[in-house]
């Protein structure tokens, strides 16, 4: 009797994974968005996945590309990280999807970018993020460390006069990376290292006292202080309450921050927070029609007059309107093809100007510095004259000095050496020389 | 440039401003005014403001604050400036700045933002501090003398002087005197040491290290004595201030763990969904603000009732619905319970959103009470320390003092003698669940007060509250209140040398090591309900 | 032998009959049947279901403390990370010079985070034996450790579970920090390969999927061995009558030390094999939520039968695999949905349910799965 049960139950396991393998209609391209839509990075993620099925709807009823259809394959990697791999490998090898968006913390992407380069996919990755990196099969649609920091630190030093500097992130890789190239860079330029406190604190942080009254007695030397901050999503609400309730202004002490959005924002009462600062590629507030278009556009997909729109979206919004272009230049959707034609592909951004592909994979992108106004919005104080192009390996870490990414032939590296002329391990051969 | 020319014009502009100036204005000179400001280029930024108080308009003080707001905006068809009295959405309310007509809404594709930066906002609010110094209400006064503290320079030493004369409040001519200090200490004069030895306030302090770092020695003594002297007195209050960090931390651990000591601690069930009925609170005072917008305040204090509410009912809810075919097995509620946490975690994301939402803290709760110039203590913590202590207060007589705490006390130890003694047990579980459930929703509305509210709220708290109440020794509310009070002292204590991530791992290590010494926590039930 | 006796048991034979005919089928259409085949499995499920192996692998050792020992641990998940870390870290150091900065010593997180040396406790780890041992020893000592401390000063039921609890979300905090040299958020990941066999070829792929399925069969032997020994009857004396076990003369907290040790060890062993696997270990495998998520896995299939978890494990990730890509908005419903109905209706699991139809219409033969009165907490 129980054999039975054992066997059936094995069976129908086994048949149901079997039927997992069953491929849809070949017409439509297939578009994978891999966000988590449970968990705690649903709070941001969400919303890209809306977006891009916002733009699929947008361009099905422009009449797709190439004939084609596009038709959304929408799944949940749930805030978990090996689920995020093992969704991509889903996504292409049994939905082959043509083209994934997603992924937000740098952990999913480093999880998901084995599987993307096993089975030749393609990721439009959105968000702003440490770089160190340049992958054949991923486009970075969002800023590099030279599209936002650098760009930030030069602002309050010249037009603040700032002098002392607190880096507070949070303990993961894109605030040590972030901290690592600005303490470099601030010690080029001359800062004392008494000068410079960073601290770290983990995810979702909620107790701030203690830090914030060192950031108060840090900033009490009699030079102008700024805190450059990295910290995630969660713990920048309790964050900024304490700064206001501390008594401390964006007229004291200015907090700049790389990861505060209008979606951020939205969940806060803003009012402690005007006149601190933020560095992002885009703004909501942002003065130009093909801006203002696009907030309708959300506004009339979410069905929410209070929806905000943020520097992810307006990646992706650049990210699917290039691959759509390259996938018109090219002709087809095979992933080779596309690889070779978006290079170079120029897209109207959101700001009112250009962004463009470049060979390394990463895109132009104005940079803007924002101040935070009472209505959970910035407003725009500063920006580059002209856009930053992305630069996917440090020019202030000492391992990635010499690199540099070219995908296009004949070179077609993501860890090309200029010091050796090699590609890859050569950094590695120097620095084993040298030790 | 410099906060000094810019204070210097407005002095003059203070002795200009009369009531014959006044008087004699046009809207078209407002108008042109209010123009050169919006199209001035950044350098001359400065010049359009100066011109803007010099002209000596009363409403030129609306026009600066509404520009330091970004309120200010051009049609970009007509070029007009308007006020805007509502930026939000895509539609905004605008206003005449000259008649303070009211002109409807506009779209914002029409308007264009007056640009300003934080650093002509500093000197704006340097100007609109120093017309407050001729404010009526003293504590304005008192605020405007304690900003310029630093920015004293040679031509406001007379005027502040001649302040000093009339001025009548003691505070306030402290900090004027303090801020003449700061200034002639910098200019090396040595008995403005003296008067600034026992001052806290960091300029103070920022000018007595910089006459240390100076080149004059004799002054740089004094001024290090001065400093050794401060340092002390802060010294002193960074201790206290320490202490209550410690306290506020704990209090927030008591409060989300108190709920937790009832379910779990009295009746047995280990409830992870404790977590979600503290967020379904905290959703409650943001729905409550919600429904009544523009008042936060009355809005929070309706929120105690109504978050106990909502707490108690969704703890009825699953009291009727799980827990109770669940008696006696107290392992398998665990697992329920997990999974009623996740449904309402997505129920929460599916229904209302998964982003966060906007509690907003009302007037009296933000900012912080100022004991002196080095310690002040902020204001919601303050209230929700109060807040955790009311509660505990309240849960202790409910327990002690009512025949409901007498009738919990008696299933607890003793459910069939209980039962046997006419006690209705059913209907005492239910109260039970929904009184430890309301008092989770207490929790949430005062965490909302103090972080996100969002969908995952409740996960932060969970692990938190099941160690306060297991250090503290299940079943005794006496053990939550000190566990909870001690291990957010202990973690802020540490906090300082270890960082905050390694003084946690230290504090849960220390719970692990104290469990060995003490298997029953801090406060072990005795007799035979320990054996329950 | 204590460990071939449970061979000769029906529900053993029945059990390995199963799992060794599912792996020898997978193993047969994936490598036989065209991929157009509506029988073909590719390595995409392959590989899923060498996870579903992991976790099974996993709940067994989570049933042999909890089912048969009593001791709820919410923690086991720590065991299960540490044996992954030790994995990742050999698979790291076998990455060598083809990692992006091509240091032949260093893992790239290091070099950008600007270390100088390999931390000591990475030392070693460039050995496969060394590392596999430490897959072993390292969740084993610190569950000796810990259970030394715990048992020795009887701390029981629920503070016990909340204490395990402690000790995994320490860990989880502990290794987020970059400091730690563990790759902190980002942990470790961009595997090359394993023994020589490059990790991104459908044959290692199925390798893996077999050595789990091993693996499993080997833990379930141990486990079953341990359960239907002299040792395994002191230890269910113990979960329900502690003290009266004692009062026999049992030192209880030495079967109880030595029983969560051994499961420790499987656990880590379960997380050995899942890290090549899904290509990257990072310190949310230490979350206390995963930890209970493997207790109610194990409460799904059956609590104190060891096969029950297998059951619990394989169907609730399949149930995930499932709902998160049909419907990923409502997958936490259906979720939570399951847990609650299963503890209400269904309270010894699945293997519950399979045991009381098989009395109805059999006698009852094992004495196993008379799991009497529940433990309290």
């Amino acid at each position: 009797m129980t054999i039975k049960h054992h066997v059936k139950l094995g069976l129908s396991a086994l048949a149901l994974s079997v039927s997992l393998n069953s491929v849809a209609a070949e017409d439509p391209i297939k578009v994978g968005i891999l966000h988590s839509l449970s968990g705690t990075m649903a709070i941001s993620e969400t919303v890209l996945k809306d977006t891009v099925e916002m733009l699929i709807e947008k361009q099905n009823a422009e009449g797709g590309v190439l004939g084609r259809q596009l038709e959304a394959v929408v799944v949940d990697p749930a805030s978990n990280w090996p689920l995020f791999a093992e969704k991509a490998r889903e996504l292409l090898a049994q939905e082959e999807v043509d083209v994934i968006f997603g992924n937000w913390t740098s952990v999913s992407r480093k999880s998901v970018l084995p599987v993307v380069e096993e089975l030749n996919g393609l990721l439009f990755y959105p968000v702003q993020y440490e770089g160190e990196e340049s992958s054949e099969n991923v486009f970075y649609t969002g800023a590099a460390p030279n599209q936002q920091a650098i760009p930030a630190v030069n602002y309050l030093m010249n037009n603040i006069g700032v002098e002392r500097w607190v880096l507070a992130g949070t303990d993961y890789v894109y605030p040590r990376t972030t901290n690592k190239i600005l303490e470099t860079y601030l010690m080029d330029m001359g800062v004392a290292k008494e000068d410079i406190m960073i601290n770290y604190t983990p995810f979702g942080h909620s107790d701030w006292q203690n830090i914030v009254s060192d950031i108060k007695s840090f900033g009490s030397a009699g030079k102008k202080t700024a805190v450059v901050s990295t910290i995630n999503g969660d713990a920048n609400v309790p964050f900024y309450r304490e700064l206001g309730n501390q008594g401390i202004s964006a007229s004291d002490i200015p907090v700049v921050a790389f990861s505060v959005g209008e979606q951020e924002l939205s969940g806060i009462d803003t009012g402690p927070l005007v006149g601190h600062l933020a560095a992002w590629n885009y703004f909501m507030s942002v003065d130009s029609d093909a801006n203002y278009d696009f907030i309708d556009q959300w506004i009339a997909h979410t069905g929410d007059e209070e929806a905000v729109t943020n520097d992810p979206m307006e990646a992706h919004y650049i990210g699917f309107n290039m691959y759509i272009e390259a996938v018109k230049k090219a002709g087809t959707t095979d992933v080779d093809a596309v690889k070779d034609a978006i290079i170079g592909v120029t897209v109207p951004n959101l700001t009112g100007g250009y962004a463009a592909m470049m060979p390394n994979h990463h895109i132009t992108k104005p940079v803007l510095i924002g101040e935070i106004q009472d209505n959970g919005q910035f407003s725009v104080v500063w920006e580059t004259p002209s856009t930053v192009a992305g630069d996917a390996w440090s020019d202030y870490l000492p391992g990635s000095r010499d690199m540099i990414a070219d995908w296009r032939k004949p070179m077609f590296c993501g860890t090309f050496n200029t010091a050796t002329g090699k590609c890859g391990a050569s950094a590695g051969e120097m620095a084993a020389e040298s030790n | 440039m410099s906060i000094i020319r810019s204070l210097t014009l407005l002095l003059f502009a203070i002795i200009m401003i009369n009531p014959a100036f006044a008087q004699d204005q046009n809207t078209d000179s407002g108008r042109a005014l209010l123009t050169n400001l919006a199209e001035a280029p950044a350098s001359e930024v400065e010049d359009a403001i100066k011109s803007i108080v010099r002209s000596g308009d009363e409403r030129a003080r609306g026009w600066l604050e509404a520009y330091g707001a970004n309120r200010l905006s051009r049609i970009k068809d007509t070029g007009q400036v308007v006020l805007v009295l509502n930026n939000r959405g895509r539609d905004w309310e605008i206003a005449d700045p000259l008649t303070g007509e009211n002109m409807g809404e506009m779209s914002r594709r029409e308007l264009d933002r007056v640009a300003i930066n934080n650093r002509i906002r500093g000197q704006l609010e340097g100007i609109l501090a120093i017309l407050d110094l001729n404010a009526a209400d003293p504590d304005v006064r008192e605020a405007s003398a304690r900003d310029l503290m630093g920015k004293v320079d040679a031509a406001l030493v007379e005027p502040l002087q001649a302040q000093l004369e009339t001025e009548e409040n003691a505070a306030v001519r402290d900090r004027i005197q303090a801020a003449l200090a700061i200034y002639r200490v910098g200019e090396g004069d040595l008995d403005a040491v003296d008067e600034l030895s026992g001052s806290l306030h960091p300029r103070a302090r920022a000018a007595l290290s910089e006459a240390v770092r100076g080149d004059n020695p004799a002054l740089a003594a004094k001024a290090r004595q001065a400093l050794a002297a401060i340092e002390q007195k802060l010294k002193l209050n960074s201790a206290a201030e320490t202490l209550y960090f410690g306290l506020s931390m704990g209090s927030v651990l008591v409060l989300a763990a108190i709920g937790l000591a009832i379910t779990f601690g009295v009746m047995g069930v280990i409830n992870m969904a404790h977590g979600e009925l503290i967020m379904l609170g905290a959703y409650t005072t943001w729905g409550m603000q919600q429904l009544l917008p523009g008042q936060p305040g009355l809005a929070l204090i309706l929120s105690i009732p109504a978050g106990f509410m909502v707490a108690a009912t969704a703890g009825i809810i699953i009291e009727r619905s799980v827990i109770q075919f669940l008696k006696g097995r107290p392992l398998e509620t665990l697992l329920a319970t997990f999974g009623i946490s996740l449904i309402l975690q997505q129920l929460v994301r599916t229904v209302i959103s998964p982003q966060n939402r906007t509690v907003v803290t009302p007037e009296w709760m933000s900012g912080s009470l100022v004991i002196n110039d080095a310690l002040s203590l902020t204001l919601n913590r303050m209230y929700v320390l109060a807040f955790a202590l009311i509660v505990f207060a309240g849960l202790m007589l409910i327990m002690r003092k009512t025949r409901l705490g007498l009738e919990v006390r008696a299933v607890t130890q003793n459910r069939n003698m209980a039962r046997s003694m006419g006690i209705r047990a059913t209907r005492v579980d239910i109260l039970t669940f929904a009184l430890g459930s309301g008092v989770a929703g207490l929790a949430g509305v005062a965490l909302s007060q103090l972080t996100n509210v969002g969908p995952n709220l409740g996960q932060n708290y969970i692990i938190d509250s099941f160690m306060v109440v297991v250090f503290g020794g299940v079943g005794n509310l006496w053990g939550t209140l000190i566990a909870g009070l001690s291990l957010g002292t202990i973690n802020q204590l540490l906090e300082p040398w270890a960082g905050a991530v390694l003084a946690k791992i230290i504090v849960l290590v220390f719970i692990i090591l104290f469990i060995q010494k003490r298997p029953k926590g801090l406060f072990p039930q005795k007799g035979r309900a320990a054996e329950g | 032998m204590w460990l071939t006796r449970p061979l000769r048991e029906r529900s053993t034979q029945l059990f390995l009959g199963v799992l060794f005919a599912a792996l020898a089928v997978v193993t047969l259409l994936h490598l036989t049947m065209p991929e157009d085949s509506p029988f073909y499995v590719s390595s995409f499920t392959v590989t899923l279901m060498g996870k579903y192996l992991c976790y099974a692998l996993l709940a067994v050792a989570v049933d042999l403390v909890w089912g048969y020992l009593g001791i709820l641990s919410l923690g086991h998940g720590a065991f299960f990370a540490l044996g992954g870390y030790a994995m990742g870290m050999y698979l790291m150091r076998q990455i060598g010079d083809r990692g992006t900065y091509g240091d032949p010593i260093l893992p790239d997180f290091m070099v950008f985070l600007n270390w100088q040396e390999l931390p000591w406790f990475w030392h070693g780890f460039d050995m496969a034996w060394f590392a596999f041992l430490m897959v072993i020893l390292a969740p084993g000592l610190l569950a000796l450790v810990f259970g030394f401390l715990a048992f020795r000063s009887r701390v029981t039921g629920v503070y016990l579970s909340i204490i395990t609890q402690a000790l995994t979300f320490a860990l989880m905090l502990a290794f987020f920090r970059n400091e730690m040299g563990f790759g902190g958020n980002n942990g470790l990941t961009d595997f090359r390969d394993l023994l020589g066999f490059n990790l991104r070829t459908d044959a290692t792929r199925l390798g893996l999927f077999i050595a789990s399925g091993i693996a499993l069969a080997i833990g379930y032997l141990i486990c079953r061995g341990i359960v239907t020994s002299k040792l395994g009857r002191v230890s269910v004396a113990c979960r329900d009558a502690e003290a009266r076990a004692r009062f026999l003369g049992y030192r209880v907290e030495r079967v109880q030390l030595f029983v969560f040790v051994v499961s420790a060890m499987i656990a880590g062993v379960a997380g050995a094999l899942y890290v090549p696997q899904v290509g990257i270990i990072n310190p949310s495998e230490f979350s206390p939520i995963f930890s209970i998520e493997i207790v109610v896995w194990v409460a799904l299939g059956g609590r104190a039968t060891l096969y029950g978890a297998v059951i619990g494990a394989i169907l609730v990730n399949y149930a995930k695999t499932v709902f998160t890509g049909v419907m990923p908005d409502a997958w936490l419903f259906l979720l939570g949905g399951l847990f609650v109905l299963v503890t209400v209706f269904l309270p010894r699991g699945i293997a519950g349910l399979l045991a009381s139809r098989r009395k109805k219409q059999d006698e009852p033969t094992d004495t196993d799965s008379d799991t009497g009165k529940e433990a309290t907490a």
